[in-house]
């Protein structure tokens, strides 16, 4: 390819060897980009991070390409190119990571206390605010209501979508064939890519038909979001059961084990572990759908017990009409305060979630230890 | 205890192809009978039939008679849970149930079905079973720990426990020692020989010197040719087999000289 | 196709049904009632929502929002939906294709599963929190890339001016977006760039390749159709997005320029007006959502159709 371009190698030297850049040649560059990064960024109306950090990528990967283009040939130069933009990739992917959890964890801690998980927003009002902000009150109101819609609402939801999806998922691992099993699994793909929104209008035509129009309680919502739950736990138990190896199953027969009781005593039982891990990581998915909320329970700033009945609160639909609606518009700081706080919390379920969904899938894993 | 095998003119087919062709044998009480024979010639699928475990594999289905002292596992109205509760299978790989010790390995048969056990009757019959099986001695002592902790050997030696546990009239073995090491493979066939006493017993084998060894009956199968059916070619004393067969391919098999 | 008999399972010698006992006549029947249950309920989404839609096409046009019918209503949302789902496109491609390909290919590997986990850690962050993160965090932040874009770019409509003084404009909808279908995109590809046979690799290094000659000429025409499905799959998830746009996007009428408020998509307009709506409103907004459910249903069916041939040209055997 560019053999024409490269220098021939040098008279006594072998045949194998050619031009190369010193091993440390990399580190240098990188070193000297940031150097001249900062320096060009400060010339350039006044430092920033961001211009720091983008002059200093743009120094680095121009003049490590260029460098090695002379040196070592075009080949070499592009695979140093290319190496350099997949790091900048993963080096720009973690910026919003380490941005979102920052802000979140920052402007969470102002307001997060165990009086924001203890209390609701009965009666706080925008005065209140203003008084907190102008120090003459403290800051009250909490999320309270919002944690426990939140509890409510998913619990129902992984009360309906479980027995579902268990039980579709081992239709179609031990039983399902023919167009039956095509069918719900082409299906389950349909539903998986069902948006939440649609999902919460589902449940909120659902509703009003049954109940009449602008039916709003923490069930619908249970309902909306079992629809985008079931397919995540047909999915994932399908996938568990389906490694549960044949000589299990074979072994149970040759006792004289009827299937059904085979699948719930040995296949159900070894696959456990996978399973309940799905199930939770599923749960830490629909734990922060907001929208699907938002149309179905409604909004509310009290405490309600009841699913059944009246508007439920849920933290997703908590922070958002505390960041979108303040209480006061003139000094929307406290509920900005409150929905960072919020947003802590939910983040703080949902890891709690995913390290839960890691350690059963840790800890109930099938011994086979000595 | 240990029961009579008759078979008559059975065909085994997968969908619509005829895997196994016309097979007709006696099998003894108290004895063993190995089926040896070249890959493919359907010895495990044939196997498999005399306790209607073919049935596990989708489209698989069988014709003729398999008479256990004279009932027909085909026969109407007969449950296939029934007729494996009578004629137990060791596999070719040991499959101990990963998520239960030891103890409830060899009492799954009785568990599984929930079956309600005294103490004192379940310690017998783990204690029975493992002994039978010659592997009390090495787990005696840490029933409790899981079945799959063990060495392959032992596993296999606890399937083994966990088959007779139930008290079946048949053993079937299906290549049982065919991913153990040879010490191991020692300890099973020294079992297949103090469990014919109670027991009859059927072992499909790939090795001749282990059919030789263990059986007092040999059955030859054999294809013609890939995708043909598997046909039993010769059944009789093992002694007569190995020495002096009457088929021109059983001795052509047993002297090595293909397969 | 749904048919009530429980499929056999097991088939018997000479049409001899074998004696089925009641504990695996309820457990498989029940199993299949769940299944039939998946279908039942999607079959239901579909009903009720056609039925609760009905009455916009049926309505006098001058009644819907804006007076002119539901096609008029609802183009603007849908080009919104479009737009910001092709921004977040644009944006997460590129840097979706990197960093899989850092995690499969560049990173050293006892990194590389941590990271991994590291990029799937933003998937579980939930929207409302992207949302939020975007209005107060994001938008006051790439403001002024917007109004340097309006004012030297302005002459291309996308970008013409003025600027939104707050930021909260479709690029920045846009951006947040792909911040969150970056996982989806990550993970796919990373898979099948991970399932690259080794075989081709070495073949390709064994020409004398250089690490980025042996991607082009082995990796990524493997991996081709799953890339494919990967995007396909996060436009589908950056199509249905809902309280991202909702939060960030400072909604109104259609405009051309990305950079000044304007605009809504169908997700975010439900999740805005539908709290408050009533009446023919409702029915309209419902109508929108099914709108909205055919688009991500066909870009969801293509992603499929991507993987099902798959295994035809991926050269894998």
């Amino acid at each position: 390819m560019s053999v024409a371009t490269k220098p021939a190698p040098p008279a006594g030297a072998s045949s194998l060897a050619q031009n190369q850049l010193p091993r440390y040649t990399t580190q240098l560059v990188l070193v000297l980009s940031i150097a001249a990064g900062a320096g060009l960024s400060a010339l350039f109306g006044g430092f920033s991070i961001v211009s720091f950090a983008v002059l200093s990528v743009l120094a680095f990967l121009v003049v490590n390409t260029v460098l090695s283009g002379v040196v070592e040939g075009r080949r070499k130069a592009k695979d140093k190119l290319v190496t350099g933009l997949v790091y900048t990739a993963f080096g720009i992917a973690l910026v919003p990571l380490v941005s979102v959890i920052w802000s979140v964890v920052d402007n969470g801690m102002a307001r997060f206390s165990i009086d924001f998980l203890t209390t609701s927003m009965r009666n706080v009002t925008g005065l209140n605010d203003q008084q907190a902000l102008e120090g003459t009150a403290p800051f009250i109101g909490g999320a309270y209501h919002a944690i426990l819609g939140t509890f409510l609402i998913t619990g129902l939801a992984t009360v309906i979508s479980v027995p579902i999806g268990l039980l579709t998922s081992v239709y179609l691992v031990e039983y399902g064939r023919g167009r039956l099993a095509k069918a719900i699994t082409f299906f389950v793909d349909v539903m998986t890519g069902i948006p939440s929104i649609v999902a919460g209008l589902f449940a909120a035509a659902l509703f009003a038909v049954l109940f009449g129009v602008g039916t709003r309680n923490g069930f619908a919502g249970a309902v909306a979001l079992s629809v985008l739950m079931i397919p995540v736990v047909v999915r994932s138990s399908e996938e568990m059961l389906r490694i549960v190896p044949n000589e299990l199953r074979e072994a149970a027969y040759a006792l004289g084990v009827p299937k059904w009781r085979t699948i719930v005593r040995v296949v159900i039982p070894t696959a456990i572990s996978g399973i309940a891990s799905g199930v939770t990581l599923a749960i830490a998915r629909v734990v922060g759908e907001t929208a699907p909320l938002i149309v179905t329970a409604g909004f509310t700033s009290s405490i309600n017990n009841n699913p059944f009945s009246d508007w439920m609160m849920s933290l997703p639909a908590y922070v958002y009409s505390q960041a979108m609606r303040p209480l006061s518009g003139s000094s929307p700081q406290p509920s900005f305060d409150r929905a960072w706080a919020a947003a802590l919390t939910l983040i703080l379920i949902v890891m709690l979630l995913n390290l839960v969904a890691r350690l059963i899938a840790r800890l109930f894993a099938p011994k086979t230890g000595r | 205890m240990s029961k009579r095998i008759d078979v008559g003119d059975l065909n085994v087919y997968y969908g619509s192809f005829l895997a196994v062709e016309g097979v007709s044998m006696a099998i003894e009480p108290r004895s063993v009978t190995a089926f040896i024979g070249p890959s493919g010639c359907g010895k495990s699928t044939f196997i498999r039939t005399l306790n209607r475990m073919h049935e596990v594999i989708p489209g698989a289905r069988v014709q003729g008679k398999v008479l256990l002292d004279g009932e027909d596992l085909y026969g109407p109205n007969v449950d296939p849970v029934t007729v494996r509760r009578q004629v137990g299978m060791v596999f070719q790989r040991p499959n101990p149930f990963p998520t239960m010790s030891i103890r409830d390995n060899v009492l799954a048969g009785m568990k599984l079905n929930s079956t309600r056990l005294s103490r004192n009757d379940a310690k017998d019959i783990v204690e029975r079973s493992l002994r039978g099986a010659n592997l009390w001695n090495e787990v005696k002592d840490r029933l409790d720990k899981p079945g799959s902790g063990l060495s392959g050997g032992q596993q296999q030696r606890l399937c083994i426990a966990r088959a007779i546990a139930v008290q079946p009239d048949v053993l079937l073995m299906d290549e049982p020692c065919s991913a153990l090491d040879p010490i191991s493979t020692l300890a099973i066939e020294d079992l297949i020989g103090e469990l014919k006493k109670n027991y009859t017993i059927v072992i499909v084998t790939h090795n001749m010197q282990q059919a030789a060894r263990v059986s007092d009956r040999t059955a030859f199968f054999n294809i013609a040719g890939t995708g043909k059916p598997g046909k039993l070619i010769e059944m009789d004393d093992t002694t007569k087999i190995f020495t002096n067969p009457t088929v021109k391919a059983t001795e052509d098999y047993v002297s090595g000289r293909f397969g | 196709m749904t048919t009530t008999e429980p499929p056999p399972t097991e088939r018997p010698a000479v049409a001899r049904r074998p004696k089925t006992r009641p504990g695996d006549r309820i457990f498989s029947r029940s199993a299949q009632v769940a299944g039939i249950l998946i279908l039942v309920i999607l079959a239901g989404v579909a009903a009720f929502l056609v039925r609760e839609a009905l009455p916009t096409f049926t309505a006098d046009p001058s009644e819907i929002d804006g007076g002119k019918g539901f096609f008029s209503y609802v183009w603007p949302l849908v080009f919104g939906t479009l737009a910001a789902a092709v921004i977040a496109l644009i944006v997460a491609t590129p840097l979706a294709l990197g960093i899989a390909l850092f995690i499969s290919h560049y990173a050293p590997r006892r990194l590389a599963q941590g990271l991994g986990y590291i990029v799937d850690l933003l998937a579980a962050i939930p929207s409302v929190v992207f949302g939020l993160w975007g209005i107060q965090w994001l938008a006051p932040q790439v403001q002024p890339a917007w109004g340097w874009l309006a004012d030297n770019l302005g002459f291309i409509p996308l970008f013409s001016g003025p600027a939104s003084a707050t930021g909260r404009t479709m690029m920045t909808a846009g951006l947040v977006l792909a911040v969150m279908i970056l996982p989806i995109i990550t993970a796919v590809s990373r898979e099948v760039f991970l399932q690259t046979p080794t075989l081709h690799e070495e073949a390709a290094l064994a020409l004398g390749a250089t690490r980025w000659e042996m991607i082009r000429m082995a990796v990524i025409p493997f991996g081709r159709p799953g890339i494919i499905s990967g995007i396909m799959l996060g436009l589908g998830r950056a199509l249905g997005e809902t309280m991202a746009v909702a939060m960030v996007l400072s909604t109104g009428g259609f405009t051309w320029s990305m950079v000044t408020a304007g605009n809504n998509t169908i997700a975010a307009e439900i999740a805005l007006d539908f709290p408050e709506s009533s009446g023919l409103k409702t029915n309209t907004l419902i109508a929108a959502g099914l709108v909205l459910f055919a688009i991500t249903l066909a870009v969801n069916m293509f992603a499929r159709w991507i993987v099902s041939r798959r295994s035809e040209f991926s050269g894998a055997n």
